[in-house]
Order: structure tokens, then sequence, then C-alpha cells
């Protein structure tokens, strides 16, 4: 890792060079540029996490600190190389007016002709995909569960400013229930009558889950509170009987379908840097998050979930 | 139910959802020879990083059979220390709990009947207790003389046949896949009596499917190389597969067989195959096959086999600044084996598209490193408008696919050496694959198990493939095996002389990878 204090990002750039050149200049097999933007008590573990998740993509991964926005114009950088892997890391630390530009820092340092994705591990902008940055990149991940206050709001916040290329982790950490769920289906499929979906009052997986249910199953799904953690059960009553899949503690949950015995299966709550792997894999617009979100905007309107309306076209984003 | 009809009837499944994981059905793995090497560092421990990673059907079972007075419980805990020792993913006792009951150990051995039929009330109990819904799947992990055996067995208790449309019974096996045409030939017949053709898994752990598909989307995702993909640019291509350890403990297996058929008849044909072979009309296991397929039949012999293979034998020497035995010194190896260590043989593809094209196909036990690649050797460009001294140095453009270790590309070709002079120089430019799935990495069994549970054809050879290996291989081995003994090189390096003649005889000679 090199410092460098009052730098500028032509500084950083050719102190990437260096550093490969100091390392017997390996190639460069770098898939993407990936940005993250974070305050200073959370930006290690953001950067380990980007670390982690680009040994399966390889990435140029730049974390953002947007420090005190007084004072003069100031631009810092850790700049630094991966070993064991083939990546490049800098934190880059901004003051004064320097914080209101941020992009002009980062779009000198975007790999060329490979795909930018912006992360917000925990605060995100109202509409990420006019943020400065946010423009820059073909995909914008938020977390609304990491949101230090009213989190319900911020889920509702990013649902309506959906643009293709949007995503929130609290999306992906549903996927393992989704999985689960779509297998109980193919082992059963009858149709599916009534559903509900349990887990802590303010969860924007809750919400989301519900939402994906009510869209694809075109039914009233209804949302049930405990104390968590996270999601901690989903009951569907088909025409075959009922199918569950029950987590109480986060780690463990009971399977259930019609005509088998109860069987446990492990389903654990992922780490961030698993999650974030999983958002890099593919990098064009989701279009069943982009239903899902729909679906939770015409819920909070009121919406009934069996109403015609709420098939989206494919396609459309 | 074909797979789209299910996608259909599920609401839940949609094409676009590429984030959902298939999740096999319920079903269970029964492991023959659960005692060996394999499965210990490979199988369990890929089971459980499955599970781990939520991929496994929830009531999932695994079976032990081996010879051996073991209960359950002691079959869960091996299974638990090979998990310990060597699971790619981290411990967590939640997940080994709820496998864990899925444990079950038949002890006997394969002509035991009652063995068997304990192991059919096993399969039923799973079914019923654990919801495995009549669906297993048979992983042979024995030596091939007992598969008849073990498969007659399974037939005979009616473990083979699946109970209703619904279900499935799948058997895996791991190569050699015979030592011959004939043997290969009766191999099949004992698997194909009993099971049917896409019920037949055969495991080749080296050229992972990882491999495979990085070969194909390089081929075939690009507009670069296709247009060079031919005899008009192409001189020749090498392709070797050099490991530096000796054959260590596994003198009863290598003795008699030898590096062409140890690897040469499986892993290096089917990458041949690859790397040759026309687009694909999709890449389902099926077109992918008719490609291969057509190519394998397009492959003829030089007519001189003394001229155009090469084979050896390792004898003491230094590897690596270890002080390593040559191969009559390995533990029961007889002094008067004649067995090849090092082969080395020359093939040419009749097709539009390779003729006149020699592929080198080499492999060899304690080379100088060990290294699994493909060398694609482009022709000299027909005129070079520099001085001669100015060329001195560029050799031939290449472009090398690195299957092992560090999977990746190299590209070869000329520039400019820095400085005044106009001189020109090879250099080489690299890319890395970024995840690790290459051999026999934990990942590439946690594919392989997964694929058979999921009842996805592999893109492994069917019996066709295998068979059509051995027609190529059969010959040159005869021919060996008629004409006096191997050469003989150092551990440690390159393979005997007569193998560097083979290919100055056409004015090249081996890459060092």
């Amino acid at each position: 890792m090199i410092e460098l204090t009052d730098t500028t990002s032509s500084a950083i750039a050719a102190e990437f060079l260096r550093a490969r050149r100091r390392a017997g200049s390996p190639a460069m097999g770098m898939v993407m540029t990936l940005v993250f933007v974070v305050d200073d008590e959370d930006a290690e573990d953001a950067m380990q996490a980007a670390r982690n998740a680009s040994r399966e993509h390889p990435a140029r991964v730049l974390g953002v600190i947007l420090g005190d926005g007084r004072g003069s114009p100031r631009v810092d950088a850790r700049v630094g190389i991966g070993s064991g892997w083939t990546g490049e890391t800098a934190m880059i630390h901004l003051k004064g007016e320097a914080t209101k530009h941020p992009e002009s820092v980062v779009v000198p340092l975007l790999l060329p002709d490979s795909p930018v994705v912006v992360w917000w591990p925990t605060r995100a902008p109202d509409d990420p995909a006019e943020d400065p940055l946010g423009r820059l990149a073909r995909r914008r991940i938020t977390d609304t569960a990491a949101v230090p206050r009213n989190r319900a709001k911020a889920m509702l916040t990013q649902c309506r400013a959906y643009a293709p290329g949007n995503t929130d982790l609290a999306w992906t950490r549903i996927t393992s229930w989704r999985a689960l769920l779509a297998a109980a289906l193919d082992q059963q499929p009858g149709k599916v009558l009534s559903a509900s979906v349990t887990g802590q009052r303010v969860s924007p997986s809750v919400d989301l889950l519900v939402a994906w249910l009510t869209a694809r199953l075109k039914i009233d799904v209804t949302r049930k509170v405990s104390d968590g953690p996270g999601i901690t059960a989903v009951h569907l009553e088909t025409r075959n009987g009922p199918i569950s899949v029950v987590r109480d503690d986060g780690k463990v949950a009971t399977f259930t379908v019609p005509g088998q015995p109860d069987r446990p299966v492990a389903l654990k709550r992922r780490e961030l840097d698993e999650l974030l792997a999983e958002e890099l894999r593919h990098l064009d617009p989701d279009e069943v998050y982009a239903e899902a979100v729909k679906t939770v905007c015409r819920l909070e309107d009121g919406g009934s979930s069996t109403r015609a309306g709420s098939r989206r076209s494919k396609g459309a984003s | 139910m074909t797979q789209d009809q299910v996608a259909r009837a599920n609401p839940l499944r949609q094409p676009q959802d590429r984030r959902l994981p298939k999740i096999a059905g319920p079903c269970s793995l029964v492991i023959f020879g659960v005692t060996g090497d394999l499965a210990r560092k490979k199988l369990m421990p890929a089971v459980y990083d499955l599970a781990n990673r939520g991929l496994l059907p929830p009531g999932f079972a695994l079976v032990g059979f081996a010879r051996r007075d073991w209960a359950d419980q002691d079959f869960a805990q091996v299974v638990h220390d090979a998990v310990r020792e060597h699971a790619r993913t981290q411990f967590r006792e939640e997940v080994w709990q709820q496998l864990a009951e899925g444990f079950r150990f038949v002890p006997g051995d394969f002509n035991d009947d009652e063995a068997f039929e304990l192991l059919r009330r096993t399969v039923e109990e799973l079914d019923e207790a654990r919801g495995t819904g009549g669906n297993h799947a048979f992983y042979l992990s024995i030596p091939p003389r007992f598969f008849n055996d073990v498969v007659g067995q399974l037939k005979e208790h009616g473990l083979a046949d699946p109970e209703d449309d619904r279900s499935w019974r799948r058997v895996v096996v791991e190569k050699p896949f015979g030592s011959d045409l004939r043997t290969a030939q009766e191999l099949n017949a004992t698997i194909s009596e009993v099971f049917a053709p896409e019920s037949v898994f055969r495991i080749d752990h080296y050229l992972g499917k990882e491999t495979v598909q990085n070969i194909l989307a390089m081929r075939f995702s690009n507009t670069l190389f296709e247009p060079l993909w031919n005899a008009n640019y192409v001189d020749h291509v090498q392709i070797t597969m050099a490991e530096d350890i000796g054959i260590g403990g596994r003198a009863g297996y290598y003795d008699g067989i030898g590096a062409a058929r140890d690897v040469i008849q499986n892993h290096l044909l089917q990458l041949m195959a690859l790397i040759a072979m026309e687009e694909p009309t999709s890449f389902d296991a099926r077109h992918l096959r008719i490609e291969k397929r057509k190519v394998l039949e397009a492959v003829r012999l030089p007519r001189r086999l003394d001229l155009s293979t090469a084979r050896g034998q390792y004898t003491e020497g230094w590897a690596g600044g270890v002080k390593v035995p040559g191969y009559k010194q390995e533990q029961d190896i007889p002094q008067t084996s004649h067995t090849e260590t090092y082969a080395a043989i020359t093939l040419g593809i009749e097709s539009r598209r390779w003729a006149g094209v020699p592929f080198y196909i080499r492999a060899g036990k304690r080379l100088g490193r060990r290294v699994t690649e493909v060398a694609v050797v482009f022709k000299a460009a027909p005129h070079l408008p520099f001085s001669e001294t100015a060329t001195e140095e560029l050799t031939q453009n290449a472009l090398v696919i690195r299957v092992q270790p560090d999977e990746g590309i190299t590209m070869r070709f000329g520039s400019k050496v820095p400085g005044t002079a106009m001189e020109i120089r090879d250099v080489s430019m690299d890319f890395a694959y970024g995840g690790s799935f290459t051999e026999s990495s934990p990942e590439a069994y946690e594919r392989l198990i997964l694929d058979v549970l999921l009842g996805e054809e592999p893109l492994f050879p069917r019996h066709e493939e295998v068979e059509l290996s051995w027609k190529i291989l059969d010959p040159i081995v005869r021919y060996w095996a008629e004409h006096g003994r191997p050469d003989t090189y150092p551990a440690g390096t390159w393979g005997p002389p007569s193998a560097d003649r083979m290919l100055a005889r056409d004015g090249r000679a081996w890459r060092r990878p």
C-alpha cells in the first residue's frame, strides 16, 4: 500500500502502473471497475468485502470516502495492487469542495471499455441512477437493510427510484429463499392458493419477498411479523397441501412439502462478500428485481396484488 | 415432463431469473469404495461444500458401501474427518448436523447378496424417512475390475431400475474406461446392459466442465481467433500434459498401462477434439458430441510409427532439488517393465480445416514441471520486411491455452526490442481466469456431483467417443509392444531425445511449457 497525500487522479493512475511494474508487471486480467462510496468508519469492511468479491471478478476497486465538506479541497489516496489475486485497490479520501465532485476523481481511473459498478454499502442517494457517480455505472448496488435510520422509507425510496441497472442487497439476500421455494414448486407443481411471509417488522428483504411472491403467484400475500432474525418463515397453501420453509435461528430451516417428511435444510444468512460476488455475476438489468420493486410500490399505494395491471411486459427495462 | 414444461408449470421460475441456482430434486448418493482416497479427499468434502452452499436438496442422503465393520455413526465420523480436513468452505455445525442425519452405511463385499439386499432396504428406508423419492445415484469409486460385480448386483437387487417415470437411477464411473478398444467395449457392455446411456456419467476430473466451457467460449464467442483457426495459418498444434511427480503408490494400476493409455486416450484426445472441432449447432451435450465425434473420426495416424511417435521411461535423477528414484526403482515395479512413463505421438486430422497440420501430443511423469496446455503455433509471416539480423529472436506466433495450473491464455507475438536499433523479439501476453475452477479443484467435483444429481448431461464422453479414442491409440500401443523397449530420460527433464528428434524431423521443436 502506498500513501498519496494531497494527490490527483493522474498520480493515482500512475501509482497503479508503478505498483504493477514493481510486482514484476503481471498481466491486467481485470474485468470491471468497482466503485464504492462510504463513510470513513465503514470503509475498511467495505474494502474487505469488495476485495473478497473481486477474487471471482478481478476488478479495480475504488473506495471513495466523502469526508468533511468544509475547508479547502483535498484528495488523499492509499493505492495497492492485489497480492494473491489480479486486482487493484485505491481508497480515496475526499475533503472540502472535492466531496461535491467525486466523479471528477473517479472518471480518469475507470478501466477502459469495461463495465463500471457503483456500490453504496450504507447510505445511498435517493436516486442512484441520477447520482453523478451512479450515472457512470452500468450497475448500481444499494443496501437498504444497512441504512442507519428509517429503513422502511429507504426501501420505498429506492423502489420508487428504480431504474434499469439498480439493485439492492436486500434482494440478493433472499436468493436462497427464492431458490428453495422454487425448488419446492418444482416438486409440487400445484397451484398456490394463498401465501404468507413472516419476518422482522422492518425488513426490506421481507418486503421484496412478499412482492416477488405476489407478482409471480398473482395472489395476495400476507405479511406477518416476528422477532427475526430477518425472514423467519414462508408458507404456501397449494392445491396439493401446505409447503413451508421455517427458519427461526437464521441458520437452519425446516422444509415441508406435501407427502414427504419434514427435513432440515441449511439456510444461512450470507456474508457481505458473498452477496457482492453474486451481484457482480450479472451486470445487465435484473428484470425480476424490477418486477418486485414495482410490486412493492403498488402494494404501498394500496393496490391489490391480483390486479391485472401487475403484469410487467418483458424487456420493458 | 421436460425442463421447459417444468419452467412453465412453476410460476416462481423465469428464464431471466438467473440468480436462482438449480437445486437438485430429492435424492441420495451411494458411494462404492468410500474408504478410498478419492472419496475422502474429494467426494465427501464436495458433498459438504454443496450442502453449505445450499445446493443440495433438503433430505439429501449419502450412503457409503465398503468392506468395513462400521455402523452409521462410524461412517459419519469418517466423513466428518474428511470434511474437516479437505472441505473448501467453512465448517458449520448446523449444516453438518442436517447433512449427517442422512448418512447411512452398508458393510459388505461386492459379491455379497445380503449386503446388496441391505442396500436396497436402506434406500427404501431413505425414500421413507428422508423423502429421497426413489432417486439414487451410484458412484463407483472402485477399480474397474469390480464394475461387473457391482453393476450386476445393482440389477439383480432391483436397484438399477427407476420405480416410475418420475424417479431416476444413475451411475457414475471414473476413468480408466478400459485399457484398449476391446476392454472398453466389454466395460460398456457391462454397464449399458443395466443403465441407459443417458444415465451413465463418465467423469473426467482432469478436464473439468469449467475448462471445457472456457475453451468453447474462447473459440466460439470471438471473431479474433476463428479466421486463423485452420491450416492456412496454423503450422502445428502441441498438446502437453506434464506431471512432475512419479507414479507414487500407483504401481499396481500404472505398470502395464503407461502414459499413453493413462492420459492421452482420455484427457488429451478430448482436449484435441475441443480445439479442432467445428462449431456445434448449440452447446448442449448432444451437439457437442456430434462435433467431437466428427473430429475423432477424421484422425489419421502417420504411416511410419517409428518416426512419428516416441516413448520413454524415467531414470533416477534430480527433480526440483530432490533426488528421485527411476521408474524401475519405484516400489513394486518389475525390472523387466516396458511401461512407458512418457509418450509422444503425432496425429493428423483429415478435414479441410486441418489437412497438413500435425497435432503433436505428449504426456509424461517426472518431467520438468507440472503443466497441461495446448499450444497453437502459427506459421511464420511469409515475408519479413526487416533485415535478417533484426528478426533473429523472432519465432512463430503462438496462442497457448493453459489448462492447469493457473488456467488462462497466453499469446506470443513479435515486438520491437526497446532501443534504437530495429530488433524484434518474442513477447508473451497473459490472461488468467479469475476463479479457481481448474483441474481437480474441489469446485470441479462439486459441479460434477451437482450435474449428476440434476441429471444434466455431462460434457464428458459417451462410449462412442471412448471407443473412437481407443481406435486411434490401439495401433500405436500395439506397435510399441512389438518393438523393443522405451528409451530413457532422467527424472526432471523434458523426456527422451527421441521425442525431440521426432519433431526435429519435421523441422519443429517442442515448446518448453
